[in-house]
Parts: structure tokens; C-alpha cells; sequence
């Protein structure tokens, strides 16, 4: 076994999506998720975000946590371009069915359909959701 | 085929480690090689070897360990989701200074470069959690 | 890709989200856990899984566990733990909608 788990120099690179799903604050899996993706980027593979449903609500401007005395990580968002990750892919409609506009959310990224969003989606090697 | 499995829930409160050993039996029945299972999120419980069931029900954490020493199955905590929920192997336990350590048998904590290479190197990987 | 759903549609949107974002063309929906009440027979789910354009696998041992035996709709496809390999394997790639 050990043989088999060393690493295969000059891999060929894999396509990874994290796909969130999940709103922050009211679970964890939004924050742990995001530790993830951070640790991907020392990996040099190709690395996507997707948000769907209520992932879209980790992106939503003015996110203030001293009340709930809980880690504001919102601006993590805006530092994975400086990590070199910078697919990130909302679904138009998850988004519209919140109330949200790209206006509301505190990074640049790609709205896409639905149908968009299942091609990206089936053309993965690797899909974590949180 | 070489699968890596991702566990996201603790024992018994959720279903997910449960599907999570099926599936890697039923894999390796098949012939399919399971080289590591990853535990995150409350899945690192799955880790404590201080867990005591009633008599008539499934050891969770015990058949974990027993399905990993049979396989040779690389069983995965990550580090920093267990610091958050208490689990510590001996070496954590000195260098946190706590006073026990409560990892099972066939457990070993490490980083979470652990599943992003676990994603490289198997040619599924699958998600269990809730 | 397979498409794994574990949680019942009368609690939370993800077979909805599956059904709406899924890539029909070489796409499956596996129910397992509490997933696998979106297939009772006569439910308010039962025709959207019939338009959903893929194939439909129910894991049999949750949906013994869960008294479905005899109450599962039409044109789904029963699989057990070594099916459920078998579909993972047998796809180029998989997601669980958690």
C-alpha cells in the first residue's frame, strides 16, 4: 500500500469543486469548508468554488458577527484570489431566489444558470460539498 | 478501483458514518482497494477510543478500527477539526497540555492536505455527512 | 455523474436542487439514508422523480430500514451496498448534495 499512496510525480492535475450549500454561522460547514479550500491551493490542482442555494448567503456584503462573539470569515473570500483560486461560480437562481443580486456579494464571481452549473459540475474529478 | 471515503458526522446522532462503513465494505467485497477514509466536521469523533455503546448495539469506533486493520485503510482525523472537539492522540495531548489523549486504534491525525491528496491519488471520491 | 441525495424532500431542497441543476446526460440520482423518501409511491415527490430525466436508484437496505418496502413508486431501481459501488464506479464522477 505504501507504494500506492506515494505521490505520482508529474500527475496529471485533477478538477476540484467545493460546492457550498450551506449558509455560515448556523453550522460549521461553511468555515471548515473554506479550510479546505485554502489548503487545496498548496496542491496546484484546478480548484472551483460552486455556491448553491443557501451556500450563496457565505458571500452576502456586511457580514458583523461581534454579536454572536463568533469568527467573522467572510473576508477569506476575498483572499483566494491571492491563493490563485479565483473560479468562483453562483447559481443564478439560488441567488435570485434569496433576494440577492451580484451587487450584494462581497466577491467577484461568475453567475452562471442552473444548466451551466451542471456542466461545470459533471466536467469535475473531485466534488467536496460541505 | 481505488476509493477514498470522506466522513463528515459523528457516530450515531447521524447515519452518515454508518453509510460511510457500508460502503467501504461493500467496496472492498467487491474487490475495490479503500485507502484512507478522511473524518471531518463532527466526523472526527468517530476517532474517540473512549466510546462505550450499549452491548446489543454496533461499535461504531471499534469497527472502524477493525475494518482499517484488516484493509490496511488509512484512517484520517483531521487535526484541526479534532482540536476544536477534543480528540488528541498522545503527541497532541503533550504538545497542547492536556492531560489524556483518546484517539482509537488505527487512527492517526494529520492535516487536511490529507484529503485534498486523498482526491488525488483514488479514482472516486465519496462523500457521507449530513 | 451520479448525484447522491440523502435527505428527505419534505424536509430540505436538495433532491429539488439536484432535479433543477443536474446535468441529465449521463446523470443519476442515488437516494440513500432519508433520501429515500422522495420515491414513496403516491408522495407529492413521485412525479418530479419520474421527469427527472435520469435513472433512479433507491438504497434498498435504507429503504427497508424505513418500512418502504412495499410502498416505493414505479421506475425506480432498487440497489444494495455493493450497487452502490457499483454506481460509483460505474460513473465518471460523483457529489453528495449535503
Amino acid at each position: 500500500m505504501s507504494d500506492d499512496m506515494d505521490f505520482e510525480e508529474g500527475g496529471a492535475i485533477k478538477k476540484f469543486m467545493f460546492v457550498n450549500r450551506k449558509a455560515p454561522y448556523g453550522t460549521i460547514y461553511a468555515l471548515e469548508g473554506l479550510e479546505v479550500v485554502l489548503i487545496s491551493a498548496a496542491f496546484d490542482q484546478d480548484v472551483s468554488l460552486a455556491f448553491v442555494d443557501d451556500g450563496v448567503f457565505q458571500l452576502v456584503k456586511g457580514q458583523k458577527t461581534d454579536g454572536v462573539e463568533m469568527k467573522n470569515f467572510s473576508p477569506t473570500y476575498r483572499a483566494l484570489e491571492g491563493y490563485d483560486i479565483e473560479k468562483l461560480y453562483v447559481e443564478r437562481e439560488s441567488m435570485e431566489t434569496r433576494g440577492l443580486t451580484e451587487d450584494d456579494l462581497l466577491v467577484d464571481v461568475q453567475v452562471m444558470s442552473a444548466a451551466e452549473m451542471g456542466d461545470m459540475m459533471a466536467q469535475q474529478d473531485v466534488v467536496i460539498s460541505f | 478501483m481505488k476509493f477514498a471515503i470522506m466522513v463528515n458526522e459523528g457516530p450515531y446522532t447521524h447515519q452518515a458514518t454508518d453509510s460511510a462503513y457500508q460502503f467501504a465494505k461493500a467496496a472492498i467485497a467487491k474487490g475495490h482497494e479503500v485507502t484512507r477514509v478522511f473524518f471531518y466536521h463532527d466526523g472526527v469523533n468517530n476517532g474517540t477510543r473512549l466510546t462505550v455503546p450499549p452491548q446489543d448495539d454496533r461499535h461504531i469506533v471499534n469497527r472502524w478500527s477493525e475494518i482499517a486493520a484488516q484493509h490496511n485503510i488509512d484512517l484520517v482525523i483531521c487535526i484541526a477539526a479534532a482540536q476544536r472537539r477534543g480528540l488528541l492522540d498522545d503527541n497532541e495531548a503533550k504538545r497542547q497540555g492536556k492531560d489524556a489523549s483518546n484517539i482509537a486504534p488505527g487512527f492517526r491525525i494529520s492535516g487536511l492536505g490529507q484529503l485534498v491528496e486523498a482526491g488525488i491519488q483514488s479514482d472516486r471520491l465519496v462523500v457521507f455527512g449530513d | 455523474m451520479l448525484h447522491i441525495v440523502n435527505k428527505s424532500p419534505f424536509d430540505t431542497g436538495s433532491l429539488a436542487s439536484v432535479l433543477r441543476v443536474a446535468k441529465k446526460d449521463g446523470g443519476a440520482v442515488l437516494l440513500i439514508e432519508d433520501g429515500v423518501y422522495a420515491a414513496v409511491k403516491n408522495s407529492a415527490t413521485e412525479a418530479s422523480l419520474k421527469a427527472a430525466g435520469m435513472p433512479v436508484y433507491v438504497l434498498q437496505p435504507d429503504a427497508d430500514a424505513r418500512g418502504l418496502q412495499s410502498r416505493l413508486m414505479d421506475g425506480v431501481n432498487m440497489v444494495d451496498y455493493g450497487g452502490f459501488v457499483d454506481l460509483v464506479a460505474g460513473h465518471d464522477n460523483v457529489q453528495s448534495w449535503l
